[in-house]
């Protein structure tokens, strides 16, 4: 680490915040994502295992 | 544009993009490591920035991409206002954060790139100060899904706030062409070709393309959350009106 910001450099502090940047705001919005898609997996999953919006007898619309 | 309509609906879209997500995230994966290997190994420092010219490898991709999600935005704005598409607010709801994200990327590596090149890390110049009114227009449209809980009413609402923000892209592209700014000008997409050199041109196109992958990745995925909130929420509401309707009767539920 120490090697790599010597040799980016006097400025190597503004680089490597740089791209630490990035990588945390690019990491947590794409696991926002993934959780969120998780999310509502499941609870279709669980709603469609109720039975949920299935058509009934008497003509229950789904 | 009814064929347009019957192929892009929420079953076929679920079906397709869970094909090609897989694919999607592989080659942008793939363009990502070999852009950075390029942009840190390969690419020289500049002559004249040195080794801050890095920075422009995430910056200029964000920027893009920010402007992009902006413009992907305002036409699925259309697509709920004029043709009532029934995929285009779940596309539009889907890439505000997104588009977000990256114009927040694109004003924090600009920041660190102003400080040690301009000696300050903002200025309040035409090309920075759109970029950051892009920022919060985003955060308004973000604000606005949250605030009215029936999607087609937001839809509409976000919509026309949407097409109303598309006032600051063209703003943001040409800024440094109508204002003095303190923002170099375009240097990559300009009349008379790239005024960047070979060497660091390709790192940079490799890896907008590998961000751009990664983004529509992304995108596909919140857009496949979405559709499942709203078969959740119709779902709930039947069910509620199910047991309602049991219980109006003396049934068990």
């Amino acid at each position: 680490m120490t090697a790599l910001a010597t040799s980016l450099g006097p400025h190597a502090g503004f680089i490597l915040a740089a791209y630490a940047a990035v990588a945390v705001v690019l990491t947590g919005l794409t696991l926002s994502i993934i959780r969120d898609h998780r999310a509502q997996k499941r609870a279709l999953a669980a709603l469609e295992q109720r039975g949920a919006g299935r058509r009934r007898q008497g003509g229950e619309a789904a | 544009m009814a064929s347009l309509i019957d192929l892009a609906n929420p079953t076929r879209f679920m079906r397709l993009s869970s094909a090609l997500l897989p694919w999607l995230a592989g080659v942008s994966a793939l363009l990502l490591v070999v852009g950075f290997y390029l942009a840190w190994f390969v690419a020289p420092p500049d002559y004249q920035q040195g080794e801050t010219i890095r920075i422009m490898f995430v910056h200029v991709p964000a920027a893009w991409l920010a402007m992009m999600f902006y413009a992907m935005m305002a036409v699925s704005a259309l697509g709920t206002l004029v043709w009532r598409h029934p995929l285009a607010d779940v596309a539009q709801k889907a890439a505000a954060p997104i588009g977000a994200c990256f114009a927040l990327v694109c004003l924090v590596t600009g920041a660190l790139w102003g400080k040690p090149m301009w000696g300050t890390y903002w200025v309040w110049d035409a090309r920075l100060t759109s970029v950051l009114i892009l920022f919060l227009v985003y955060l308004g449209i973000i604000a606005l899904w949250r605030v009215l809980d029936d999607p087609s009413r937001a839809g509409r609402a976000v919509a026309i706030l949407t097409l109303i923000g598309f006032v600051n892209v063209p703003i943001i592209k040409f800024s440094v062409d109508w204002w003095n700014t303190l923002h170099q000008p375009a240097s990559v997409f300009r009349m008379g070709g790239s005024t960047i050199d070979g060497s660091m041109l390709w790192p940079l196109l490799i890896l907008a393309l590998g961000f751009t992958l990664f983004a529509l990745t992304l995108h596909m995925l919140a857009m496949r959350a979405e559709i499942m909130r709203r078969r959740v929420r119709t779902l709930t509401i039947l069910e509620a009106e199910r047991l309602d309707r049991l219980s109006a009767q003396g049934a068990p539920a």
